[in-house]
């Protein structure tokens, strides 16, 4: 079975996930990081439909709807925010904090 | 419904309301050419209406024979539980009494007052609130239960409060009108806790129920019968003037003279007599309750009248003496005699309201003389009148009619009326001798009562005048309108004793016997009393005996000629000035609680619990502890994404090694 290396690599792809969202400036490369998690999940899935049945790869479908979406919203607003402030660094959208 | 004229009870107050309506319309609207006597004739026009409808109800009831109240339930007010109050209205034996004098007193007071107030810029707004009292003043009468007559009890209160400061552009009437509803507020506190206890006791607050529920549900003479009726009379001392709560009555003198005459003297500070006499059940049911009504009744009219001995103010002489009168009123009641209560409640009604009336005739005048000298004269000051029975004659003439009937002296309506309680007060001393301590009172008063009255018709009507050189010739009889309520009040006031002309002249005891089904439930509990017809005339003769020396004393001693004008007068000493400065009653409970309760309210209540401790801890301390929370945690909110991710992270993190572990 090749349930453990799956799994072992799609731990690997969420750590790389989260470390890049959490350290990386550049907003493109965070939503990269959030692609790279949401796919770790899905490989999670898929290993384990192999054994718990098919509910788990009927759900990746969802995931990848949901994250096609999310590609199109995201990727929308950080073109509004690049033609705003002709920057996509994260270190520049603080308008929330006062003053 | 009985199918006869007394169906008609509601249209009386209706009548009255709709006059207040109607007024108050035309209150607010701007003044036009026929405004005025649109006003007077919807104001007074309600009023004979609403007698007209009171002659029917009563001819009605009369012929009904009816020995239990005839109740009209209109509509369900407050439904809560076992507590079931309807707008009811009942018409009985005493309801009625009242309402003739409420309403028969009251047109003609209304009517002179087209005369008195027909130059006053507010004439609509002064019509349309004496409609809103009597509207008041008759469902207090006609209520069915305790919460409807708390409703007129309070609107009079409200309605005498608007009255007396009528002219509120002047700061000291303004005063007078809150003296008045302050000291009312403290007696209704005692009505109030008295209802509570009524509905806790007996389940019910309609006169009925709890009236024949209260011998059995309430011992007799026991705590809770006492109380309750110790907090009505509470409510009764306020409303009625009497010791402790009567300041505020002279102080209402600052309303328009025929306020005074209709509220003040003739109906709404009867209605702490009316609401006895009505419990009277209750009362008779606690004796030390009855002793204190007729203790504190007599000791009012004492007191009152040792100060009207030596007040100037012609309306002062005249609200001291309606406190002394309504003063007998409650003895009458304290002691069970109820229809000579009532009796000299209607009389009083009569003599007193033209004194009012008359002494508002002589202020007019005095008025206008100094209005057309533009002189700035106290125009009430009696020291500032003297001799105005020359230019006042019809005024003089019925004046003195009025004051013979309140002296007391026979065949006029305040003899018969005064004698009966004097009678009824003696006669119950054979029993309780405290009784005979109230007679001695009621005695003195009755002489002082003689004296005052004289001196006030001396003062204002004989001797030289005193207004001034200019003045004299402007003195004159006010118009038609005006002395024409007060002939008619004037023929009550001798007549006014026929309606219970007692036994010892072989008269009919009218009223005693019209009385008698409400009086009833309360004769039995009382001890019999029985005077022999010698007793009887020997005292009828002590009591004509006071009166003829109390008039001929003020005759011989006062010398009107030697007075002077208030401008000039010196001041009193000794004994005259503790009078003339009404015992300095004021000023103790100045000191003993207006100035306590502002240095508590001023000292405690606002600068230390109102700034510090709701303003600072409170409101401000709320305030400032979210901001400092806030300030606190506004590092958490850097703005940064990445901070947010990171936080999340670690709590994402957290949560999972909890799940695990």
């Amino acid at each position: 079975m090749l349930l453990r290396p799956a799994l072992f690599i799609s731990a690997v792809l969420f750590t790389l996930g989260v470390a890049g969202v959490l350290f990386r400036r550049n907003a493109i490369v965070i939503f990269m990081c959030v692609e790279l998690m949401l796919n770790a999940v899905n490989l999670t899935f898929v290993a384990l439909a192999q054994t718990l049945g098919m509910g788990g790869q009927v759900f990746v479908f969802f995931v990848m709807a949901v994250a096609a979406a999310e590609a199109a919203v995201g990727l929308a607003i950080i073109l509004a925010v690049f033609r705003h402030k002709q920057s996509v660094s994260l270190q520049n959208m603080n308008l929330l904090r006062d003053g | 419904m009985t199918g006869t004229a007394v169906d008609l009870i509601w249209l009386a107050p209706a009548l009255a309301l709709l006059g207040f309506v109607l007024n108050g319309v035309l209150s607010l609207t701007r003044p036009w050419a026929g405004a005025k006597t649109l006003v007077s004739l919807i104001g007074v026009g309600v009023l004979v209406g609403a007698f007209i409808v009171a002659l029917a109800v009563f001819r009605g009831f009369f012929g009904l024979h009816a020995d239990a109240p005839v109740v009209f339930r209109y509509w369900s007010w407050i439904p809560v539980g076992t507590l079931q109050v309807d707008v009811a209205l009942q018409v009985d034996q005493l309801s009625t009494v009242m309402l003739l004098v409420v309403t028969g007193v009251g047109s003609l007071i209304h009517l002179f007052s087209v005369g008195y107030m027909s130059e006053d810029p507010g004439y609509a707004r002064y019509f349309a609130y004496l409609n809103l009292f009597v509207f008041f003043m008759l469902v207090l009468v006609l209520a069915a239960n305790f919460a409807v007559m708390f409703v007129g009890w309070e609107g009079v209160g409200l309605c005498s409060y608007l009255l007396i400061g009528f002219w509120f552009n002047d700061a000291v009437n303004a005063n007078a009108g809150r003296k008045a509803i302050i000291m009312n507020r403290i007696g209704d506190f005692g009505f109030m806790v008295a209802m509570f206890l009524i509905f806790w006791s007996t389940g019910s607050l309609d006169f009925g129920t709890v009236f024949t529920r209260a011998p059995t549900a309430l011992v007799m003479g026991g705590s809770a019968i006492t109380a309750i009726t110790l907090l009505l009379f509470l409510g009764c001392t306020g409303k009625s003037a009497q010791i402790p709560l009567y300041t505020w009555l002279p102080d209402a003198m600052a309303g328009p003279t025929p306020v005074s005459a209709l509220i003040h003297a003739a109906t709404m500070v009867t209605a702490g007599v009316y609401l006895v006499a009505r419990c009277n059940l209750l009362f008779a049911m606690a004796p030390l309750s009855s002793a204190i009504v007729a203790g504190v009744g007599a000791l009012t009219a004492l007191f009152a009248a040792t100060i009207a001995l030596k007040q100037w103010d012609i309306k002062k002489v005249l609200a001291y003496s309606t406190i002394s009168q309504l003063g007998y009123m409650f003895l009458a009641v304290g002691t069970g005699a109820i229809s000579a209560g009532i009796f000299h409640l209607a009389t009083h009604a009569f003599f007193k309201a033209l004194l009012f009336l008359g002494s508002g005739s002589v202020i007019y005048a005095m008025h206008h003389a100094y209005h057309a000298t533009h002189s700035h004269e106290d125009a009430q000051d009696m020291r500032n009148m003297g001799g105005l029975r020359r230019s006042m004659p019809w005024t003089t003439a019925l004046m003195w009619i009025a004051t013979l009937a309140v002296a007391g002296i026979p065949v006029l309506s305040g003899f018969f009326s005064k004698d009966e309680i004097l009678t009824a007060a003696f006669a119950r001393g054979s029993t309780h001798p405290e009784w005979l301590v109230f007679w001695g009172f009621g005695l003195l008063a009755a002489l002082l009562t003689a004296f005052y009255m004289t001196r006030l018709m001396l003062y204002t009507f004989s001797g030289p005048n005193r207004t001034g050189e200019n003045e004299q010739a402007h003195l004159h009889e006010a118009p038609w309108i005006m002395t024409g309520p007060l002939v008619v009040l004037a023929v009550l006031s001798v007549i006014g004793g026929l309606l219970n002309v007692p036994a010892l002249y072989h008269g009919g005891e009218w009223l005693h016997h019209w009385l008698e089904p409400v009086v009833q439930p309360s004769v039995a509990l009382l001890p019999e009393a029985h005077l022999t017809s010698a007793t009887e005339w020997i005292l009828v003769g002590v009591a004509v005996a006071t009166a003829t020396i109390g008039m001929t004393g003020a005759w011989r001693l006062l010398k009107p000629e030697r007075l002077v004008p208030a401008r000039s007068a010196p001041e009193e000493r000794g004994l005259a000035r503790l009078l003339r400065n009404k015992w300095y009653v004021d000023e103790i409970y100045d000191a003993l609680i207006v100035r306590p309760v502002v240095w508590l309210s001023r000292e405690v209540l606002w600068k230390q619990i109102d700034q510090r401790v709701v303003d600072s801890a409170g409101v401000n301390g709320a305030a400032r502890g979210a901001r400092a929370l806030g300030w606190a945690n506004r590092w958490l909110q850097s703005g940064q994404v990445g901070t947010y991710v990171a936080v999340f992270v670690v709590g994402v993190l957290l949560v999972l090694w909890r799940a695990i572990s």
